[in-house]
C-alpha cells in the first residue's frame, strides 16, 4: 500500500511541473472527443467480453472446484468416513466377520447363495436395433440409466412372451453370473455384499463362494429348459464339495430364491427327464444347511395387488424406478399400464400368489393373525421388551380385529363388515363384454382391455375375496398369466403326497405340496426380520375412469379411524419384514415341517430364526446394523453372525435354536393343516 | 508484506502484460509498462517533456476505469477452462448425435446372415497380464480395496499408493504362492478379460461377435485363473483346473453332447496345454478323468498367438526387467520406467515383482539350441529384415507360392553375414556379429557364485532384488562370456535369479525329451512343454496355430554394463546405441524377426508346422493341426485397433480371425475353414530345425 500511494504522490507533481494550464483548457474539446473514443473502444471490448466469456468462466469455475473437490475426495485416506462416523457415534462394534475371525473361526463348509425376485442383474446378449450398443450391459440392476434413457426399448427388452413365458424372437436377456449378479442391486444399494465381506474375513474367496444366478423372470422350471441353470448349480455344488474336501454346502436362499430352491432340491433328486436325476440321496450328501432368508414360503399377499392393479408399492421394483411417476400418469405415458403388461409377463411372480388357501390364510371371518396389534406405540414397546409380548393381549382392541382373511375387498364397510352382512354375486360365469381397448386408447396392451365392463362389474361385485377364491379371480383377470402359470406353479395343500401326480415340477415349489428330501441330516433355517408393518390384505375400489385405465386401484383413502388399527392407505398390515409376513415366512419351520411330518418325512431339524426391527440410528448408519427389513436384513449383523457359525462348522443347537419375536408359534397353532 | 506484493505482482501485473496480447488491445502499452515500472521499481526519472498532459490526463482516467474491472489471472484461468470444457462437451455432443461412421459388417452379422448358429460351446482361455485380479484379504494399507481389481481396469491404485500396489501384487519368492495375510485371486466370468481396461478390448469382440450367431452365457466360458501362478498350483490354490474340467463336462452335456471349442490365447496355450495332460493323469496329480477325456470333450483347439516354445522377450524382462513393449509395460507408462524420476527404483520394484511370478518362467525360450539355434546357426536367418521387401511380400501375399519363389530368389541375393538370431543375448554388438570361434568358450562352471557378504548397506533403498547378492566380480564375469544361446541362457538364469530358478524347476521344464514314454514325463513340470509331453489321445481333436505376421518382433538382444556402480541398480541395460545397417535387423540393441511383436514365427507355429504334423512321437494319434496366419496391416486413423491387426493382442479383433473361429465353433473343421494358411518361411525355418519326430 504505501508503495501504491508513493507513486501516486510521484506522479502528481511531476505532472504539475510538465503541464501547462492554459495549454490544457485549450485542449480539453479535443480531449473530449478521444475520450470519447477510447469509450467507444473500450465499451465493444466489454461486449465482446461480456455473455460468453462469463459463462466459460462460471463453467471453467466450477470445473475447478468440481476438480478440486474430486482431488481433495481422491486423496482422502479410505478410513476416514468410518474415522467420522466414530467421533460422533462412538465406536463401532466390529463387523462379525472380523469378531468371529477374532473367535477363530474358519472357512468350512462352501457356501452357496440364491437371490432372489428382482435383486439379480440381467444383461442383454442379443436386442431389438433400439437397444444398439447395450451388449452385455445391465438393463436390470445398476444404474438403471436406459430405463430413463429409451424407456420403451427397455419394457420391451424385459418383457417374455405372453403365451410361452420364455424371450421374445429377437431378444436374449440373460442373468448376469457370477457374485457380482447380487452383490450390489444398485450402486451403493448392497444386497449379499455385505454378507460377502464379513464370510471373506474368515477365508472364503471365490471357490467357496458360488451365486446361484438364475433369470429371476422366468418360471423356475424353464430357467432349466432354456439356460440350464439347475444343471449348473448341480454340478456347482458337486464340484465345490469335492474341491473342498467333501465338505457338505451352506445353502442360503433369499427371497424367491427360497422357493427357487426347494424346486432344486426336488428336481436335482428328480428321475432324468423331468428332473437332474442325481439319486434320492444327492441332497442328504452335499447340503448341509439351507438358511432361508426372509423366505416367502407360502407366498406374499403383495404379490396379488401386484399382479391385479401393478400397485407393488414398496417392492424394489417401484423403489428403483421412483414410485412418485408410476402414480400418477405423467404425460400420458401410462407407466403403470407399462409395467403391468411387463410384470404379468413374468410368470416366477406367480410362485409367490399366497399358497395353501383358506386353511392358511383365513376364511372370511376367521385368520390366523387375528388378535395382532398394530398400536405403533405397543410396537415400540415391544422392540424393547420383546419378551412379554404374547402375555399383554388387550382385550379392547380385540373387538376391532381385522378380517386378515379377506385379502381384497372392495370398499371399506366391506372390509369391515360381518360375513353374513355381505351381498356377493358370483363372477366367474360372467359375461366379458366387448373389448374396450379402442383406437383412442394408446397402444399399451394390459388384458383389461379385454374384459369389457361387464367383467369389471362382475369383479366388484363379489366383494370379497380369500386366498382361496384369489386365483379365481387372477384367472378372470388375467387367462394368459395364468394359463402359464398353472403349467408351472400350483397353490394349493396336497390331501395325499404319494399321488404320483405330484411328481409334476410345478408342484416343487410349493412346500405344501412336496415333501422335503430324505436327508434327516439336513438343517433348514427360518431367518427373517419382525416388527415392521407388512402388507397383508387390500381395500380396493373402482378406477373412476375405466377406459384406458387400469380399472381398479387400492383405495388409499380406506383408513380407520382408530389409531391403534391395521388399517392405513387401503392396506391392512400384519408384523413382517415389509414384505413377507411372518406367517409365510415362519410357519413351514414352526409347525409345518417340525418334527417328522408328513411334509418332512425323514424329519430333518428346523430352527427359527427371527431379528427384530430396529431401524439405524442416525444417517451415517446406511441401512443399519440391525434392521429387520426385506432386503436391509441382509446387513443386520446378528443374522450375519448366525449364518458364519453355521458356515464354519455350527449346528443350529449351537447357535441357540430358536430365536422367536413374534407370535409364529400362536398363528401357526390356530392353522389347522393335517400334518 | 513482500509475499502480499509477489502475490499483487503474479495476479495483476503479469496476467495484464500477457492477456494483453491476447485481447486487450485497446489500451496501448507504454502506459502499462510505465505503470509497472512505477509500481515496482523506485519512480523513475521524470519522462522527457514529450509526454502530453492530455496523454497522462487520459492515462489516469484509463487506469481509474480499468483497477476494479481487470481480468485478472485466476479469471483468465477459469476461462480457459470453461472454454475447453464447453468445446469439449459440445464435440462430444455432436460425435454423439452424428450417425456412426461408416462400420464395416461384422463377421458376427456377416456369418449369421449365411445361417451359421451356435452349435460347440466355446471355452476362451486368456493368457498372460489380460486377466483381471481382485483383493479377498489385504494387509491395511489396502483397506477399501476388498473385491476391488487390483490388475486390470483403470489401475488407479497404481498412483495412489503404488508401493501397497507392488506388495500385494507380489507373491512369496519361496513358494510362488501368496504371501501371508493376502489374497488376490481371479476375477471370475467373461468380464475377467473382456477389456483389459476401460477401452482396451481383449475378447470383447470375439464375445459380441459369438453373440450374434447365438451364444451366451451357457454355452460361452472363460477360465479364469490366476495368471501369476505356475499352472500346477492354480489347482492346489484355486482348484482353477478342477473347475475347468467340471466346465466344459458340464456344457458338453447341457448343450446336448457337443464337444467344446477351446480358445486360448498367448500363454494361455501353454496353460491348457498343461490342462489337456493334467485332466487324462490320474488322480493325486492330474484330473483323474482317464485317457479319452480329450477325444470325448474337445472338438479343437484353436490357439491364438500361441506361446509354444516360449517368448525371447521373457528373457530381457527376467534379466533385466526391460519389457518394452508387453501390456505390462503398456499399462505403467513405460517412460516412467526408464528413467528413475525421484529415486523411486520403479525399474528395480518392477523386476522384484515379476520375477516371484512363476507363470513368467512357463515363457523361456524352450528346446535349447536345437530349436532357438545356436552361436553359429538359427532356424530363422535368411530373414529379410527390409522393410520395403516387406511391403511387396505384402501386396503379393495372396500367392503363396509366388511369394515363397521370391524369397528363393532373396536369398540368392544376399550378401551380408547372417544375423546370428541364436544369441539370444550378447554382450557388445561385435559379439552378437563375430563367428563363433572368436567367442570365449563357454563354461557353466565358471559361474561359481562369488557372493559377498550383504554388500547391501542401510544408505540403500530397500528394494530388493537378487542382483544385490552377486559382487561386481561376479556380474563382470557374465558379461565375460559374451554370448548366450537357449541353452546356456537357463544357467545364466540360475546365476542371476537362484530363487526364481529354483521355484521354476519345480514345475517347469524347459528341454526336448529323448523317449517320451520315460516314466519320469508323467510329472506335471513336463505338462506345459510340447517338446516333452505326447498330445492326448485324440484322433479328431483338432489343433490350430492361429497367429499374425509381419511385425518386426524381438528375438535376440545386445547387453551392455549399466554404467551406474550404485548399490541396488539392475546391473545390465539392453544397449540401445546398437544400431544395424539401414535394413538390418538389429535397431537399439534388438534384433528382430518376424512374428507378432511378441511372440516370434517360430515358437507360434513350429508345432502345428512340424513338430505335430502327421502321427509322430510328440503326437502319437496324428491329431489334424492347421497354420492360420493373418498379415498385419496397420488399422486406419479412426479405426482404433485395427481389423486386421497381426499384433499380439490386437490380432483378438481381427475379422479373419474372427471368421475362423466362428466357423469352427458353428461346426466347420479345419480343411473346411480352408486348410493352411501361410505368409510367413514358417515352413521353410521348421524344415531346418533338426528335430526328432
Amino acid at each position: 500500500m504505501p508503495l501504491l500511494r508513493r507513486r501516486k504522490g510521484s506522479s502528481e507533481p511531476e505532472k504539475n511541473s510538465t503541464q501547462q494550464i492554459h495549454k490544457e483548457i485549450d485542449n480539453r474539446d479535443d480531449e473530449d472527443e478521444k475520450e470519447k473514443e477510447s469509450k467507444k473502444k473500450k465499451l465493444v471490448e466489454r461486449k465482446k467480453w461480456s455473455c460468453v466469456d462469463s459463462c466459460c468462466w462460471f463453467i471453467g469455475l466450477i470445473c475447478s472446484i468440481w476438480w478440486f473437490l474430486l482431488f481433495l475426495y481422491n486423496a482422502m485416506p479410505a478410513s476416514f468416513p468410518q474415522y467420522v462416523t466414530e467421533a460422533i457415534t462412538g465406536p463401532l462394534p466390529d463387523p462379525p466377520g472380523v469378531k468371529l475371525q477374532k473367535e477363530g473361526l474358519m472357512a468350512k463348509h462352501p457356501v452357496v447363495f440364491v437371490p432372489g425376485i428382482v435383486t439379480g442383474g440381467l444383461e442383454l446378449w442379443e436386442g431389438h436395433s433400439c437397444a444398439d450398443g447395450l451388449f452385455r450391459k445391465r438393463l436390470w440392476g445398476g444404474t438403471f440409466g436406459e430405463v430413463y434413457k429409451r424407456p420403451l426399448c427397455w419394457v420391451e427388452h424385459m418383457s417374455l412372451d405372453n403365451e410361452t413365458g420364455l424371450d421374445p424372437s429377437g431378444i436374449r436377456v440373460r442373468p448376469v453370473t457370477g457374485l457380482v449378479a447380487a452383490d450390489y442391486f444398485a450402486p451403493g444399494y448392497f444386497v449379499w455384499a455385505v454378507l460377502i465381506a464379513n464370510l471373506a474375513r474368515i477365508g472364503y474367496e471365490e471357490k467357496t463362494m458360488y451365486m446361484a444366478a438364475y433369470d429371476w423372470r422366468i418360471s423356475f422350471q424353464n430357467t432349466e429348459v432354456r439356460d440350464q441353470t439347475l444343471s449348473r448349480i448341480k454340478s456347482n455344488i458337486e464340484l465345490m464339495v469335492t474341491s473342498n474336501g467333501g465338505k457338505k454346502v451352506v445353502v442360503i436362499p433369499h427371497s424367491m430364491g427360497v422357493l427357487y430352491f426347494l424346486h432344486f432340491m426336488k428336481w436335482v433328486e428328480a428321475p432324468a427327464p423331468m428332473g437332474g436325476g442325481g439319486g434320492s440321496d444327492w441332497c442328504a450328501k452335499h447340503i448341509k444347511a439351507v438358511m432361508n432368508i426372509g423366505g416367502p414360503f407360502l407366498g406374499v399377499p403383495k404379490a396379488v395387488s401386484g399382479l391385479f392393479s401393478a400397485e407393488a408399492k414398496d417392492v424394489a421394483v417401484a423403489r428403483a424406478i421412483a414410485p412418485g411417476v408410476l402414480d400418477k400418469d405423467l404425460f400420458r405415458l401410462q407407466t403403470l399400464q407399462h409395467v403391468m403388461r411387463m410384470t404379468r409377463t413374468w410368470d416366477s411372480t406367480m410362485s409367490m400368489i399366497p399358497k395353501g388357501g383358506d386353511t392358511i390364510w383365513g376364511g372370511l371371518d376367521w385368520s390366523p393373525e387375528e388378535g395382532y396389534e398394530c398400536n405403533l406405540k405397543k410396537q415400540k414397546s415391544n422392540s424393547s421388551q420383546i419378551a412379554d409380548h404374547n402375555g399383554t393381549v388387550d382385550v379392547e382392541y380385540k373387538t376391532k380385529n381385522a378380517h386378515y382373511g379377506r385379502i381384497i375387498s372392495f370398499g371399506k364397510d366391506v372390509a369391515d363388515a360381518h360375513s353374513s352382512e355381505i351381498e356377493r354375486t358370483d363372477f366367474r360365469g360372467a359375461f366379458k363384454g366387448n373389448n374396450l381397448g379402442n383406437a383412442t386408447c394408446d397402444d399399451v396392451w394390459t388384458e383389461y382391455h379385454d374384459m369389457g365392463i361387464a367383467g369389471i362389474k362382475a369383479v366388484a361385485d363379489y366383494k370379497v375375496y380369500t386366498a382361496g377364491s384369489l386365483s379365481d379371480l387372477l384367472h378372470f383377470v388375467a387367462p394368459k398369466m395364468m394359463k402359464r402359470g398353472d403349467a408351472h406353479f400350483s397353490h394349493g395343500i396336497a390331501e395325499n403326497l404319494d399321488d404320483p401326480e405330484y411328481n409334476h415340477y410345478k408342484y416343487w415349489s410349493n412346500p405344501l405340496e412336496t415333501k422335503l428330501p430324505n436327508a434327516p441330516d439336513m438343517e433348514i433355517f427360518s431367518m427373517y426380520g419382525v416388527g415392521i408393518p407388512t402388507e397383508r390384505a387390500y381395500v380396493y375400489k373402482l378406477t373412476p375412469t375405466a377406459e384406458c385405465h387400469i380399472p381398479f386401484q387400492i383405495d388409499t383413502h380406506a383408513e380407520s379411524g382408530n389409531e391403534g388399527s391395521c388399517l392405513k392407505g387401503g392396506v391392512y398390515t400384519v408384523d413382517g419384514d415389509e414384505t413377507v409376513p411372518v406367517l409365510s415366512a415362519g410357519f413351514m419351520c414352526a409347525k409345518g415341517w417340525r418334527g417328522k411330518t408328513r411334509f418332512n418325512p425323514s424329519g430333518i431339524q428346523t430352527y427359527i430364526r427371527e431379528y427384530d426391527h430396529a431401524p439405524p440410528s442416525n444417517l451415517l448408519e446406511g441401512r443399519g446394523t440391525q434392521s429387520g427389513a426385506h432386503v436391509d436384513i441382509m446387513g443386520n449383523f446378528a443374522l450375519i453372525e448366525d449364518i458364519i457359525r453355521v458356515a464354519a462348522g455350527a449346528t443350529g443347537e449351537e447357535l441357540g435354536g430358536d430365536q422367536v419375536h413374534s407370535g409364529i408359534f400362536e398363528w401357526s397353532e390356530k392353522i389347522k393343516l393335517r400334518l | 508484506m513482500a509475499s502480499i506484493l509477489r502475490f499483487r505482482k503474479l495476479c495483476y501485473v503479469e496476467p495484464a502484460v500477457k492477456c494483453s496480447s491476447l485481447s486487450i488491445k485497446s489500451f496501448d502499452h507504454t502506459p502499462k509498462n510505465t505503470k509497472k515500472d512505477e509500481s515496482f521499481v523506485p519512480p523513475p526519472p521524470p519522462p522527457p517533456v514529450a509526454v502530453t498532459p492530455l496523454e497522462v490526463l487520459s492515462d489516469k482516467k484509463k487506469r481509474r476505469r480499468k483497477e476494479p474491472k481487470e481480468w485478472r489471472c485466476l479469471d483468465w484461468c477459469c476461462w480457459m477452462i470453461g472454454y475447453l470444457c464447453t468445446t469439449w462437451w459440445l464435440l462430444l455432443v455432436v460425435f454423439n448425435s452424428l450417425p456412426g461412421f461408416q462400420v464395416p459388417e461384422s463377421p458376427g452379422t456377416k456369418l449369421k446372415r449365411e445361417g451359421l448358429t451356435a452349435l460347440h460351446p466355446v471355452v476362451l482361455v486368456p493368457g498372460i497380464v489380460t486377466g483381471g485380479l481382485e483383493l479377498w484379504e489385504g494387509r491395511p494399507c489396502a483397506e477399501g480395496l476388498f473385491r476391488k481389481r487390483l490388475w486390470g481396469g483403470s489401475f488407479t491404485e497404481i498412483f495412489k499408493r503404488p508401493l501397497c500396489w507392488l506388495e500385494h501384487m507380489s507373491l512369496d519368492n519361496e513358494t510362488g504362492l501368496d504371501p501371508p495375510g493376502i489374497r488376490v485371486r481371479a476375477v471370475p466370468g467373461l468380464v475377467a478379460a473382456d477389456y483389459f481396461a476401460p477401452g482396451y478390448f481383449v475378447w470383447a469382440v470375439l464375445i459380441e461377435n459369438l453373440a450374434r450367431i447365438g451364444y451366451e452365457g451357457k454355452n460361452l466360458h472363460m477360465t479364469a485363473y490366476d495368471w501369476r501362478l505356475s499352472f500346477q498350483n492354480t489347482e492346489v490354490r484355486d482348484q482353477a483346473l478342477s473347475r475347468l474340467k467340471s466346465k466344459i463336462e458340464l456344457m458338453f452335456v447341457s448343450n446336448g453332447y457337443k464337444k467344446v471349442v477351446v480358445v486360448p490365447h498367448s500363454m494361455g496355450v501353454l496353460y491348457f496345454l498343461h490342462f489337456l495332460k493334467w485332466v487324462e493323469a490320474p488322480a493325486p496329480m492330474g484330473g483323474g478323468a482317464g485317457p479319452g477325456w480329450c477325444a470325448k470333450h474337445i472338438k479343437a483347439i484353436m490357439n491364438i498367438g500361441p506361446a509354444f516354445l516360449g517368448v525371447p522377450k521373457t528373457v530381457s524382462s527376467l534379466f533385466s526387467a526391460e519389457a518394452k513393449d508387453i501390456a505390462f509395460a503398456r499399462a505403467m507408462a513405460p517412460g516412467v520406467l526408464d528413467s528413475e524420476i525421484l529415486g523411486l527404483q520403479t525399474l528395480e520394484h518392477i523386476m522384484r515383482v515379476t520375477r516371484t511370478w512363476d507363470s513368467i518362467m512357463s515363457l523361456i525360450p524352450k528346446g535349447g539350441e536345437t530349436i532357438w539355434g545356436n552361436t553359429d546357426w538359427s532356424p530363422e536367418e535368411g530373414y529379410d529384415c527390409d522393410p520395403t521387401k516387406k511391403k511387396y511380400l505384402q501386396a503379393s501375399s495372396t500367392d503363396r507360392s509366388q511369394s515363397t519363389n521370391e524369397t528363393d530368389g532373396k536369398l540368392g541375393f544376399r550378401v551380408e553375414d547372417p544375423v546370428r538370431y541364436g544369441r539370444i543375448i550378447s554382450f557388445g554388438k561385435e559379439t552378437s556379429q563375430v563367428p563363433s570361434s572368436e567367442l570365449p568358450a563357454f563354461d557353466s562352471k565358471e559361474f561359481s557364485r562369488g557372493r559377498t557378504q550383504q554388500k547391501s548397506n542401510s544408505s540403500c533403498g530397500d528394494v530388493w532384488t537378487e542382483y544385490d547378492e552377486m559382487s561386481r566380480e561376479s556380474i563382470r564375469a557374465i558379461a565375460e562370456n559374451k554370448a548366450y544361446t537357449a541353452r546356456t541362457l537357463t544357467d545364466l538364469l540360475h546365476f542371476v535369479a537362484p530363487k526364481m530358478m529354483r521355484r521354476t524347476e519345480a514345475h517347469f521344464s524347459h528341454g526336448i525329451a529323448d523317449n517320451l514314454d520315460d516314466p519320469k514325463y508323467s510329472h506335471y513340470k513336463y505338462w506345459s512343454n510340447p517338446l516333452e509331453t505326447k498330445l492326448p489321445d485324440a484322433p479328431d481333436m483338432e489343433i490350430y496355430c492361429l497367429y499374425g505376421v509381419g511385425i518386426p518382433t524381438e528375438r535376440s538382444y545386445v547387453y551392455r554394463l549399466s554404467p551406474s556402480d550404485r548399490c541396488k541398480s539392475i546391473p545390465f541395460r539392453i544397449d540401445s546405441s546398437a544400431d544395424g545397417s539401414d535394413g538390418g535387423c538389429l535397431r537399439s540393441g534388438v534384433y528382430f524377426v518376424d512374428g507378432d511383436e511378441t511372440v516370434p514365427v517360430l515358437s507360434a507355429g513350429f508345432m502345428c508346422a512340424k513338430g505335430w504334423r502327421g502321427k509322430n512321437r510328440f503326437n502319437p494319434s496324428g491329431s489334424p493341426t492347421y497354420i492360420r496366419e493373418y498379415k498385419h496391416k496397420a488399422p486406419a486413423l479412426l479405426e482404433g485397433r485395427g481389423l486386421e491387426s497381426g499384433a499380439h493382442v490386437d490380432i483378438m479383433g481381427n475379422v479373419a480371425l474372427i471368421e475362423d473361429v466362428m466357423r469352427v465353433a458353428a461346426g466347420a473343421t479345419g480343411t473346411e475353414v480352408g486348410g493352411d494358411r501361410i505368409y510367413s518361411d514358417i515352413l521353410r525355418m521348421s524344415e531346418r530345425i533338426n528335430l526328432r519326430l
